[in-house]
């Protein structure tokens, strides 16, 4: 654990030491403001919570996370300095799981600085604060599952553009899955189709979160997704060591 | 590790294939504490690729390779341990200041942060130690990579071209720090320059076309009159003119 912890240590710091903080933050928070605002109707809804905001979310992570992980493999095989991470004594998992960790709490991060949206609801009425922090807990599950299959991709190819759109396409999937579109098109044709789709959606488990419920089923998703792919990670990074 | 083993290093039938190309065939040697093995072949040999398979980045074709009595391969972990390891180019963390990535290098190995200053003392690089690492010279950064490779007081050294890029002042100071750990060490350098092998070495191992051609003491090598420039072409060069 000592090793992950230096390595998500440095990766952390290294998101501050260049500009990828800054506008990734930045781009992040106008667009969630922006989004929440004007096509999420937050102040003509009469409603005092944040079911605008959060509706955005998890499809701007998806576009946003992909360009974080795009380069936490890609640029380790161009600079070379893979190869004097992997020549560490550590494990492959060690340094799969210290990214990981680091962009997750980046993320964690973006999202805390959304703060100013959760004052301005407490000010104009009376939310429900509890069902507020467990979306915000679900949009960091989101992140979460989000990073881990792009860092897998990451590891896939030392080119970050392709790393980028497989990234995107990747999370698109699963966030569309559970979307009426493509859930009711499969149940026509077979109604178990449909129900695995569903299953495997992040929009559907992160829905939950949103309102209002934790419920075990959906943590349990999120960590089985993140899990499948941090493994998967770790795999490929072995399997295509030195090549 | 095991007291009975004297050979710090032990490779057998180490060979590596890319595709239908074989960078290294069947290398087998060992070394003991307190040998500074010269790595000598022209560029595209296989010095690296064998260095890389040694270091427990690249996994051989066929063969294996021991660190201290552990198997680079099953033992990884354990046999890197006891490895200093600088890969080809010395790739490190460009935004990194100097003292922060020894910092991040100790971390990972648990090493006392005290090693830091000692090490960025013997490579002399205390002066640039707040600087980023892509602000310095070439010479510099390769002393960064050969410091991290050292701070850990590793029973084995694999160094690919140490001295590349060092002014001559530099180049001199380096070689007198390995000759002053190598009673204590096995030290494997691999390098374009034979006056090196001369200065520095106690034995030199002449690869070409990912083979061992000679493998001996740069005194024995030279015992017909001929210096090491002639012995090195002759060798690598034709197999008839050797003969």
């Amino acid at each position: 654990m000592r090793a992950v912890w230096a390595i998500a240590r440095r990766e952390f710091a290294g998101y501050f030491a260049t500009p990828v903080a800054a506008v990734f933050i930045v781009i992040f928070l106008v667009l969630a403001g922006a989004l929440t605002f004007t096509l999420g109707g937050f102040s003509g809804r009469n409603q005092a919570d944040l079911l605008p905001f959060f509706g955005f979310v998890p499809w701007l992570l998806l576009f946003l996370v992909p360009a974080l992980t795009m380069r936490l493999w890609a640029e380790e095989r161009r600079l070379g300095t893979i190869e004097m991470l992997l020549t560490l004594p550590i494990a492959p998992w060690h340094a799969v799981l210290g990214k990981w960790l680091a962009a997750w709490a980046f993320c964690a991060v973006a999202l805390a600085l959304t703060f100013p949206l959760v004052i301005t609801v407490n000010w104009l009425g009376e939310p429900d604060n509890g069902a507020i922090l467990a979306g915000y807990l679900g949009c960091v599950l989101v992140a979460g599952a989000y990073l881990a299959l792009g860092a897998a991709v990451s590891a896939m190819t030392r080119n970050q553009v392709i790393a980028f759109v497989l990234g995107v396409a990747g999370c698109f999937v699963f966030a569309a899955a559970g979307s009426p579109i493509v859930a009711d098109f499969l149940s026509a044709r077979l109604p178990v189709l449909g129900e695995v789709a569903r299953g495997f959606s992040v929009a559907e488990h992160f829905g939950s979160f949103v309102r209002g419920v934790i419920a075990l089923p959906d943590l349990a998703f999120f960590a089985a997704f993140t899990g499948f792919w941090l493994f998967a990670n770790a795999v490929v990074l072995e399997w295509r060591r030195g090549s | 590790m095991p007291p009975n083993v004297t050979a710090l290093i032990e490779i057998e039938g180490l060979s590596r294939r890319f595709g239908a190309f074989t960078a290294v065939d069947g290398v087998s040697f060992s070394v003991e504490r307190g040998e500074v093995v010269g790595f000598l072949g022209p560029n595209g040999a296989g010095k690296s690729t064998t260095m890389r398979m040694l270091a427990g980045f690249l996994p051989p074709s066929a063969g294996t390779a021991r660190i201290a009595g552990h198997d680079v391969q099953n033992d990884g972990v354990a046999a890197r341990r006891h490895l200093g390891f600088l890969p080809e180019g010395a790739p490190t963390y460009p935004e990194m200041t100097v003292e922060g990535f020894l910092r991040f290098c100790a971390r990972v190995r648990g090493c006392d942060p005290a090693t830091v200053p000692a090490a960025m003392a013997v490579t002399q690089l205390e002066e640039v130690r707040l600087q980023p690492i892509e602000t310095l010279s070439k010479g510099f950064r390769r002393r960064v990579g050969l410091a991290s490779a050292l701070l850990h007081d590793p029973d084995v050294l694999v160094l690919d071209e140490p001295t590349d890029g060092l002014d001559p002042n530099q180049k001199h100071e380096v070689r007198n720090l390995i000759r002053a750990m190598a009673p204590r060490k096995a030290i494997i350098i691999s390098t374009h320059i034979l006056e090196e092998v001369s200065a520095v070495c106690t034995r030199a191992i002449i690869i070409a076309h990912g083979q061992v051609l000679a493998d001996s003491t740069p005194g024995a090598l030279t015992a017909d009159g001929r210096d090491l420039d002639t012995v090195f072409r002759a060798l690598t060069l034709g197999e008839g003119e050797a003969a």
